[in-house]
């Protein structure tokens, strides 16, 4: 069962939510931050890492005295990432895709690829939890191949608990896509609401069931509540605005090791989300 | 003309309820929000949109069945595993890199371009904005946010404004790379939480990755004062000004409640002293008075 923590607006509580929920819960959980561009989770779950890989993508590599300019790599690739220029071929790796249509085109067979760097991947644990990250290189824009290496890296049984990325772009949708349940963490703000809806919406075309967690939860207005309300989301958790709890975070500490109370709730909270997900199956 | 891009790293640590204050007490400046992907300054600005035009991305395939003859080619050679043995391209997976359509022997696959969202020039009570909408779970949001600024400095020009205060995307990514390329200068939004720290330090490294001077400013600083000391320190080490504190104050979530800033809702506020002082810093720092 993997499910994934999402939000639209960033700092709503995602890794707050899938880091408690991680250490609370029984079962053997396979964590994996695919926030690759600014990953966090480790701040909280402190996990030994035990083995770091390099993740590179493959990008065009020209050889000058096989190339006749006939600019077919030039005109194949849609990100302008190749420009002949008289004799020269110029290569903008940072804007290649990787997806390999200059080589297959290239009928001197002047192209082979090399390798940019495109950042690294973290592999460890800490107790019952196996642990995977994507760290982006920064300077490197391309977030979504990497988020894909750390899907990879997932296990295929128990639980996997995805943290993802803010936004509805491309980096979210490869956290969320094929993933059982998704689980939006959002608060009662209209930055909160407004972001959710559009979290809401890519939920929707993913076509993948979603519940809510309501964080900082007496802020702000009700507006939240009644959008949910509309939508037939269900809130499965609702977390209220506690300085300790704020301070908790700000020191990289789970909130349920220093309030215990919550830990049954977060166990509830996953067996919510397991009946949800069976219901959804039985449709 | 200068342009102050807003970024963080994390999200949530206040940028835009700092942007839409600046704008604010900067009056006669022109707004631009770049955060395309969960654009939420149009929230606090009720923005009057007086154009509305299509941003057209990257092409996305899709297969003729009458032509297609099943021969294989275009599954074997995508790299997205975006086409199934239907021959059903699915849209989400699809890079747009057209190597199916150009390496289809039947020609049977067509590449539209897909509009992937909307841009919008706006008038504000504070000046004129420029925002926009990317479609939900789409791509290009860098080509997107270069536009939106393209169009702000062309609008910034005509009508002689020389201050665009730009509200930029989180994370270090592809949107934030096309945020911050020649701007005069960015603000780094920092909040004193471990999580704040890494992802301020990240965002910081990659401005300097990118040579474009940066500054910081601490938000939420009494949540931890321990951890806004640190962050401070930070900034010192790397030679960047830190242009102040602001304090954790729950009238800027009953403000944007409102759908106001901060200054317009309490504008003898704590707070909203603390963010006239930020302001008058970043205003005062060598990147912005320079030539």
């Amino acid at each position: 069962m993997i499910i994934s923590i999402a939000s639209g607006k960033g700092g709503t509580g995602k890794t707050t939510v899938a880091t408690n929920l991680a250490v609370s819960v029984d079962d053997p959980v396979q964590f994996l931050d695919c926030d690759v561009e600014e990953p966090n989770a480790h701040l909280f779950l402190h996990p030994t890492i035990e083995e770091t890989k390099t993740v590179n993508t493959p990008v065009p590599q020209i050889d000058l005295d096989a190339c006749n300019q006939c600019r077919k790599c030039m005109d194949i690739c849609r990100f302008r990432a190749i420009a002949v220029v008289g004799d020269m071929v110029l290569t903008f790796p940072e804007l290649c895709h990787s997806c390999g249509g200059c080589m297959a085109i290239c009928p001197e067979s002047a192209i082979t690829e090399t390798d940019r760097e495109l950042g690294a991947l973290e592999i460890g644990h800490r107790d019952g939890i196996a642990f995977t990250h994507g760290r982006m290189r920064v300077g490197e824009a391309m977030a979504p191949p990497l988020i894909r290496l750390v899907r990879q890296a997932g296990a295929t049984d128990g639980l996997t608990l995805i943290d993802a990325p803010p936004g509805t772009s491309c980096p979210v949708i490869a956290a969320m896509k094929d993933t059982d349940f998704v689980l939006l963490v959002t608060e009662p703000t209209p930055f909160g609401l407004h972001d959710l809806t559009l979290a809401v919406e890519a939920v929707k075309i993913l076509k993948i069931p979603m519940g809510l967690v309501i964080n900082r939860c007496d802020i702000g207005d009700d507006k939240v509540k009644a959008y949910a309300q509309r939508e037939g989301l269900p809130i499965l958790m609702e977390i209220p605005f506690d300085r300790e709890i704020a301070q908790c975070y700000s020191r990289g500490e789970m909130f349920t090791l220093t309030l215990p109370e919550w830990k049954a709730r977060f166990r509830e909270l996953l067996q919510q989300i397991k009946t949800l997900i069976g219901k959804g199956a039985g449709e | 003309m200068k342009e102050l891009v807003i970024l963080s790293g994390k999200g949530g640590t206040g940028k835009t309820s700092l942007t839409a204050s600046f704008a604010v007490l900067a009056s006669g400046s022109l707004m631009c929000d770049a955060d395309v992907d969960a654009a939420d300054l149009h929230l606090l600005m009720q923005p009057d949109i007086k154009t509305q035009t299509d941003f057209e991305g990257g092409g996305v395939a899709i297969i003729d069945p009458e032509r297609c003859s099943g021969c294989g080619t275009c599954i074997d050679m995508c790299r997205w595993e975006a086409i199934n043995s239907e021959f059903f391209v699915d849209e989400i997976a699809c890079e747009g890199c057209g190597v199916c359509v150009d390496f289809c022997p039947e020609k049977a696959i067509d590449f539209p371009t897909k509009t992937c969202g909307q841009w919008f020039i706006s008038d504000t009570r504070f000046g004129p904005m420029v925002h926009a909408r990317l479609g939900i779970a789409e791509e290009n949001s860098g080509k997107l946010v270069t536009l939106v600024r393209q169009q702000a400095k062309q609008l910034a020009e005509k009508k002689g404004i020389d201050l665009i205060i730009t509200d930029g995307p989180p994370g270090v990514g592809c949107p934030v790379i096309a945020s911050v390329g020649g701007a005069t200068s960015t603000l780094i939004v920092a909040e004193p939480t471990v999580s704040g720290i890494h992802d301020m330090s990240r965002a910081v490294e990659l401005c300097q990755h990118f040579k474009v001077p940066v500054m910081v400013c601490v938000n939420k600083f009494d949540l931890n004062p321990e951890n806004s000391d640190k962050i401070e320190k930070i900034a010192n080490d790397a030679g960047l000004p830190v242009v102040g504190r602001v304090p954790f104050d729950s009238d800027f979530t009953r403000a944007m409640v409102q759908g106001k800033t901060l200054i317009e809702y309490d504008a003898r506020g704590p707070a909203s002293e603390s963010v006239r002082q930020v302001w008058s810093a970043i205003m005062a720092s060598p990147a912005m008075t320079a030539d």
